[in-house]
């Protein structure tokens, strides 16, 4: 099975944990990126993410590889849902075991922060007023000015993705 | 029984990479308008040309029936959406104007085959196999879930038909529907036309050939291109210059800087060479997590 997946459905997240179970591994962890009702400074009342689907898969499997030469680590899973969120679902999942922790958490790290940056996967936000955007893209993409509460700039796309996770929870 | 058969040219286009009226093009001293209404004329009861509203006084399209664009700016399902309402009880062998290539058997060929009880009728792309809603018979009773379509603000007929119960034909004249876009293609099919070529063959090689590709779209560039792909034939030899091309086309916001390319499913470098049969696909700022 392949070290990064795409799903279309609620992610299992006991039977993703007990795949990373091995008798040589001491430590055990896990990210879990939630969706949550606000970003932007506007309330957001679901998500919908896009996947190019080949692509994501190939990418994903060269973090999880890159992961585990880098950190020694033992497994690396990832899986990112696809489709439309509400808010509170799970979104994206990295699991790491590996002999001792301090490892695990970094090659953790590691895995969220490549997956963000470099997977094509896109979000949009359906906010509680009726507008809805694609996060990072089209409010760069139009005239920034009639978009004050989005005024990261275009070239500097990874601002969003930190402020973003900075709010996740886990 | 089925419903009496109306023909509507598609004319509301605003051929942005020809940079002129696709439907005045001349071959042999007669416009495409001309030549495809002489085609269709005899096939069906009545005949109508697709206008947007500010076309209708245009002297091409003035003296003909005319089908105005109900809802604006949504591409070509915004005429086959004001032909299903202005008159419910027809079907309407549809036609874009950019179809030099076409001729009476193939339409001959889709009415012979053509199914009431489905949505539409329409033959498989000779590149790759999905339907070709411009050159098809949509019944009238695919008007409610072509409503439903645009109100869900979906725009491509091409999805639609990939979505509902059409019927779907091969092609006997596999060149019959290949489209023109650009001036380049325009005087090849001008040679093949006037050429005394039949039109089931195609025009003669040129030195610098233009290539066919597939291109995907994902997230805003969809949302600003208005469908999620599209086969092209494109003179373009490297991303950067597709892009360019489609940017102008297609009335992308995004700028190259902003995006990555991807060629055949892995990424890819903007000055790469293309080749025929590639997938291209331009990826926006990606935002997973």
């Amino acid at each position: 099975m392949s070290r990064f997946r795409i799903s279309a459905v609620p992610v299992d997240t006991a039977a993703l944990r007990a795949e990373l179970f091995d008798p040589t591994c001491g430590g055990f962890v896990a990210f879990e990126g939630w969706v949550r009702n606000h970003n932007e400074g506007l309330e957001v009342r679901r998500l919908e993410y896009e996947v190019y689907a080949p692509l994501a898969q190939r990418e994903g499997e060269r973090i999880a590889a890159e992961a585990c030469e880098r950190f020694g680590v033992t497994h690396v899973l990832c899986v990112h849902r696809v489709g439309e969120l509400a808010i509170g679902e799970l979104a994206v999942w990295v699991g790491v075991s590996a002999p001792h922790r301090d490892e695990a958490f970094r090659a953790c790290r590691y895995v969220i922060d490549a997956v963000k940056h470099r997977v094509p996967i896109w979000k949009k936000e359906h906010y509680v007023n009726g507008d809805s955007g694609w996060v990072n893209c089209e409010r760069c993409a139009a005239d920034g000015a009639q978009h004050a509460t989005h005024s990261h700039s275009a070239h500097e796309p990874h601002s969003a993705h930190e402020s973003h996770s900075a709010h996740h929870k886990g | 029984m089925s419903a009496p058969l109306f023909g509507l040219l598609l004319t509301g286009g605003h051929s942005r990479r020809m940079q002129r009226d696709k439907a005045a093009l001349e071959y042999e001293g007669r416009t495409q308008l001309q030549r495809a209404m002489t085609l269709l004329q005899p096939m069906v009861s009545q005949l109508f040309v697709s206008v947007r509203s500010d076309q209708q006084q245009d002297p091409l399209r003035a003296g003909h029936a005319q089908i105005a664009d109900r809802i604006t700016d949504i591409g070509p399902i915004g005429g086959i959406h004001a032909a299903l309402h202005g008159h419910p009880q027809a079907a309407w062998l549809v036609l874009a104007i950019d179809l030099p290539f076409l001729d009476a058997a193939t339409l001959q060929q889709l009415i012979a085959a053509r199914d009431p009880q489905r949505l539409a009728t329409a033959f498989r792309s000779r590149f790759d196999g999905k339907p070709e809603p411009l050159c098809a018979i949509w019944e009238p009773h695919s008007r409610a879930a072509v409503d439903a379509w645009i109100a869900a603000d979906n725009r491509c007929p091409r999805s639609f038909m990939m979505s509902h119960d059409i019927l779907l034909l091969d092609l006997h004249n596999p060149r019959a529907l290949d489209n023109i876009n650009t001036s380049a293609e325009y005087l090849e099919a001008l040679s093949a036309v006037t050429g005394g070529t039949a039109s089931g063959t195609a025009p003669q090689a040129q030195a610098s050939e233009p290539i066919t590709l597939r291109v995907q779209y994902f997230a805003a560039l969809r949302d600003q291109a208005g469908r999620s792909e599209e086969t092209l034939t494109t003179q373009a030899n490297t991303p950067r210059a597709l892009f360019d091309e489609l940017r102008a086309l297609r009335g992308l916001q995004l700028r190259a800087e902003q995006l990555r390319v991807a060629i055949n499913e892995d990424f890819a470098e903007w000055n790469q060479p293309l080749a025929a049969g590639d997938t291209v696909v331009f990826l926006p700022p990606v935002a997973g997590g």
